[in-house]
């Protein structure tokens, strides 16, 4: 600001600038201006020169003075503090430092007395100016305050619109409730899942929906969430529809409570899953139920099985009849499979006629086997009486398309308490003991018995040792000598195969051939036999040989018999292996007997019996082992390949009787005529006495084989001979 | 349960708020009686408060001519509280009439008069958002309309990291705006701190008084201070009690209660573009 026209420069100006110096000091602490206090200093100083020309003005105005107060305020010198120093300064130095030289006629006295009436006016100023802008900040703040609360408002409103769409248009049911149960707001998906409308279900209480199929924990973890113990719980819940219907949901229950902690509502999430259950369900069904008869498949019967062997079951007893029909195979090879799904279905129907409501469960296991599981029986007879119902219901033959089939099953019983055996302990007990009914030519039901599932089970472990055996030199022959009646000289001898089992000893074949037999093991078990034995028949040509020229009385077989099973029989490489053998020892095929059980040529076409013939025509000697124990046609006799019959010992054991039972005798004589007739020989078994052999000899049997002449032995026996005199 | 970020704060006026407690110390009348009667009780307890605000205010004006001598015109004041004498954007626009300003501000009020204030205003906006939420700042239209992060941005964090809790590590949030900044951005920091200054009591008193505020105050040491300053050069003469951040004038007022305030400036390391 700059000076009136009418005042000089100079002194005056460096007065008020002083006066402007003293006044932002003694102003600036109390103020609360982010200025500094050289701009404050700046900023009073206009003030200072505008209080200074009021004084010295002509005519005198105290107005200026509330310019000055209202300035003041607006410089932020608003503190209650400051406006004593603000008047202090003026009063104490205003009129000093403000001397105009130019108005003598302005006494001191009158100076002084118009700076106190600007104070006056400054007071008034400072303060009128400090109540408006108090007021404006205030009535700002105000509208701010209301600005902020209405875009709140907006935001909430906006917010709640929000939340109402997603209740709304949720898929999910929404429904909240008061402490009480009462329903005070819920969505119209909740209300289209329960078939009501919302106002109806505004109207109920959600203690009302106890429904009978309600998980035991359901109600309990409610009270829980309503006394505050628990803020959430989730269950799978089903609720009554007015149509009757039930709705399964996937509940979840969350607990609001308010600021204080207090619960307040409930809010409950639905998901309809009505139809995903039923899907599930019929999942399950398929999953645990045989499609083609409808019985629980083998999974349920599993299950189920579980739960009755457990301890905690609840269950003092089980009891198991594991079922598998006789000669399905035959029925299905030859009338087709159609025709096989119809026959295990009917059976299915006749097995569920023997257990309707007596809650057992008849389960379809596989194939053609059946398994019917009893529930707490009060002992095995319980349970063999179910079988015996069972085998009454199949023996009535079932009608399929006109052709009346009868069905004949056998049956394994399993019983016992519940908590000892394993599942799958009972399963292979159940099935050795079926196999030991269908081994006793079927049709009818065994119990199982421990000795029989020990014997099973060794029979398994055998099995399952012999091909290592073979490998690791295990097995060995011995040799029971043959002898020419005519001389009592050894003609020949039959190999016999020995297993020296490192845990069992030494085994005879009747332990081990059938299970070779029946896993194939056989063939290479048997040309091993085969091997050795004509090595060993050389090593006697050698002998024999060698100890004519010696003269010694000790003499070798000429010849070495081998049995040979079915399974070898009718494998394609019998006829090469045989060569191979017979050439790699240098041995004439006339040395050699191969022996056949009369039961496995019996039916055999031409074609089956083509490998024997080849042989045959080689020299080899072909034995009909066992002869007189099958069912042979004597007609085909004469059509097979063989050589030699050897008489079953069942025909020579009546021969150690004295006198001999005349119908042995007859039968005995009667094969040998007939056999010599045909060109065979004749050799007998199990001679056990002087007597037997006599007659025999008499009767005209070739050779003799028994325990009269010598038992089978290692190979060095022979070096001491068996000559018996006639 | 945890309010989802998109329903609205509520406005609570039965509560103190530091901004309108802040503009009563500075003598304003934005401020209701329950924020008077806390500001009166935080003055008993430390009866230099008012000269502390107003020397932050007089640092701020300092720090913002710095920044523009510097050649920073882009300033991002976040705590920015009621708009009274000597606003930043007063202060900058005075020196350089290009200077872009934007408030950011979390207590609602504060924002609806800012917003008055300011209407009109092309230059100066003001963003409703938590300094805890740096994205919501960052990504806002106002920051997006008026800063260009490519070049030099001044971040005013003035009388604010006091109110936030080690447990929301402002460390981590001033990290993350910072990375936002171009190269040569500057961070002007103050901050109340115990280790010097008149009060024995270390602050306790006070700091009873803001427990019961929307926000409480946390002291800090020099050295906590300091570390808010991770991947900037401080500018002379580093961090210092607030009146001694390049006086203008002399000593004249060295007041014993500005002690208890820290201010410092940092400028962002790399070259600028």
């Amino acid at each position: 600001m700059t000076p009136g026209p009418h005042e000089p420069e100079g002194l005056e100006k460096d007065g008020l600038r002083r006066f402007a110096t003293i006044w932002s000091r003694a102003v600036y602490p109390v103020t609360q201006t982010s200025m500094t206090r050289a701009e404050l200093e700046d900023y009073l100083h206009p003030l200072a020169v505008k209080l200074c020309d009021a004084i010295h003005e002509h005519p005198f105005s105290a107005a200026p003075g509330r310019e000055v107060g209202v300035a003041l305020v607006e410089g932020h010198c608003t503190s209650p503090d400051a406006l004593p120093h603000l008047l202090g300064v003026i009063d104490a130095y205003l009129v000093l430092y403000g001397r105009d030289p130019a108005n003598k006629n302005l006494s001191v006295e009158e100076a002084r007395a118009r700076c106190s009436r600007l104070q006056h006016t400054i007071a008034a100023g400072f303060t009128q100016a400090l109540r408006d802008r108090t007021l404006g900040e205030q009535e700002a703040l105000s509208r701010a305050a209301l600005a902020a609360q209405t875009a709140v408002e907006e935001a909430l409103h906006a917010s709640e619109t929000r939340f109402r769409a997603v209740f709304n248009d949720a898929t999910i049911g929404i429904s909240i409730a008061d402490m009480d149960g009462r329903i005070r707001d819920a969505n119209e998906t909740v209300a289209r899942m329960f078939g009501r409308s919302v106002e109806e279900m505004r109207r109920r209480n959600v203690n009302e929906w106890v429904h009978p199929d309600d998980a035991p924990e359901v109600w309990k973890q409610h009270r829980q969430l309503v006394r505050g113990e628990r803020d959430h719980f989730r269950v799978e819940k089903p609720y009554q529809r007015p149509d009757g219907t039930v709705l399964w949901t996937n509940l979840t229950v969350s607990l609001l409570r308010d600021p204080e902690g207090e619960p307040r509502y409930q809010l409950a999430l639905l998901e309809d899953i009505t139809e995903r259950r039923l899907l599930h369900l019929r999942l399950r069904y398929e999953a645990t139920h045989d499609e083609l008869t409808g019985l629980p498949n083998r999974t349920l019967f599993a299950e189920r099985l579980d739960r009755l062997l457990s301890a905690s079951g609840g269950v003092k007893r089980f009891g198991l009849c594991y079922l598998d029909i006789d000669g399905f195979k035959a029925v299905n090879d030859s009338l087709g499979h159609a025709v096989g799904d119809q026959l295990l279905v009917a059976v299915a129907e006749r097995l569920q006629s023997c257990t309707a409501g007596s809650g057992h469960l008849v389960a379809r296991i596989g194939g053609d086997e059946f398994a019917a599981l009893v529930t707490d029986p009060s002992g095995p007879e319980d349970v063999a009486e179910l079988a015996r119902q069972v085998l009454a219901a199949l023996a009535t033959p079932i009608g399929i398309d006109g052709r009346e089939l009868s069905v004949r099953a056998s049956i394994g019983i399993v019983e016992g308490p519940s908590g000892e055996l394993r599942p799958e302990e009972v399963m292979r007990s159940a099935d050795i003991t079926m196999y030991r009914a269908k081994d006793a030519g079927g049709n009818r039901y065994e119990l199982a018995d421990p000795d029989s599932d020990a014997r099973a089970i060794d029979r398994h472990s055998l099995t399952n040792h012999l091909p290592a055996a073979l490998e690791r030199d295990e097995f060995f022959l011995e040799y029971q000598p043959l002898i020419r009646m005519s001389d009592g000289h050894v003609d020949g001898a039959e190999a016999l195969v020995r297993w020296k089992h490192p845990v069992h000893g030494r085994l005879g074949p009747d332990r081990f051939i059938p299970l070779a037999e029946h896993t194939g093991l056989i063939v290479p078990l048997g040309r091993w036999v085969m091997e050795q034995a004509v090595r060993q028949a050389c090593a006697w040509h050698e002998q024999r040989d060698a100890e004519k020229v010696k003269g010694a009385a000790a003499e070798a077989p000429l010849r070495v018999n081998v049995n040979l099973s079915p399974r070898q029989l009718h494998h394609p490489d019998l006829v090469p292996d045989t060569v191979a053998v017979l050439e790699a020892a240098g041995m004439a095929p006339s040395s050699l007997c191969l022996e056949v059980t009369e039961s496995a040529l019996i039916g055999a076409d031409e074609d089956e019996l083509k490998p024997l013939r080849q042989l045959a025509e080689l020299g080899v000697e072909i034995a009909l082992d066992d002869f007189g124990t099958g069912y042979s046609n004597l007609a085909n006799l004469r059509r097979l390949p063989a050589t030699t019959l050897k008489l079953d010992r069942s025909f020579t054991r009546g021969l150690q009787q004295h006198p001999a039972d005349p119908v042995d005798v007859t039968f005995v004589e009667g094969i040998v005529t007939l056999a010599h007739a045909l060109g065979l020989a004749v050799t007998v078994e199990g001679v056990e006495t002087e007597h037997q052999a006599s007659q025999l000899r008499e009767m005209g049997c070739d050779t003799a084989q028994g325990w009269y002449y010598a038992r089978p032995g290692p190979a060095s026996t022979f070096q001491h001979g068996f000559a018996v005199t006639p | 349960m945890e309010r989802p970020a998109w329903a609205p704060q509520g406005i609570d006026l039965t509560v103190p708020s530091v901004s309108r407690m802040y503009d009563y110390y500075l003598g304003g009348s934005h401020n209701f009686e329950v924020d008077r009667e806390a500001a009166r009780r935080a003055v008993e307890a430390w009866p230099g408060l008012p000269k502390l605000m107003q020397a932050n205010r007089a640092f701020m004006r300092r720090a913002a001519d710095f920044a523009i001598s510097e050649g920073v015109t882009q300033f991002l004041d976040i705590g920015s509280g009621i708009p009274t004498f000597g606003n930043l954007h007063e202060a900058a626009q005075g020196i350089d009439p290009h200077s872009k300003v934007v408030y950011v501000d979390n207590d609602p009020v504060a924002v609806a008069h800012s917003r008055a204030v300011l209407e009109g205003d092309e230059r100066t906006a003001i963003v409703s958002a938590d300094f805890r939420s740096p994205q919501d700042i960052l990504y806002s239209n106002e920051v997006e309309r008026l800063l260009d992060f490519d070049r030099p941005v001044a971040l005013m964090l003035v009388a604010l990291l006091h109110f936030i809790e080690d447990k929301d590590d402002p460390w981590k949030t001033v990290k993350e705006m910072s990375d936002a900044l171009a190269p040569g951005s500057l961070l002007v920091v103050t901050h109340s701190s115990a280790d010097e200054g008149p009060k024995r009591d270390g602050g306790a008193g006070v700091r009873d008084v803001y427990r019961q505020t929307s926000s409480p105050l946390i002291m800090r040491s020099r050295s906590e201070i300091k570390q808010f300053f991770d991947g900037f050069d401080l500018v002379e003469p580093g961090v210092v009690a607030l009146p001694r951040w390049r006086p203008e004038t002399g000593p004249e007022s060295d007041d014993p209660v500005l002690l208890s305030g820290y201010a410092g400036v940092g400028r962002k390391a790399g070259s600028v573009g």
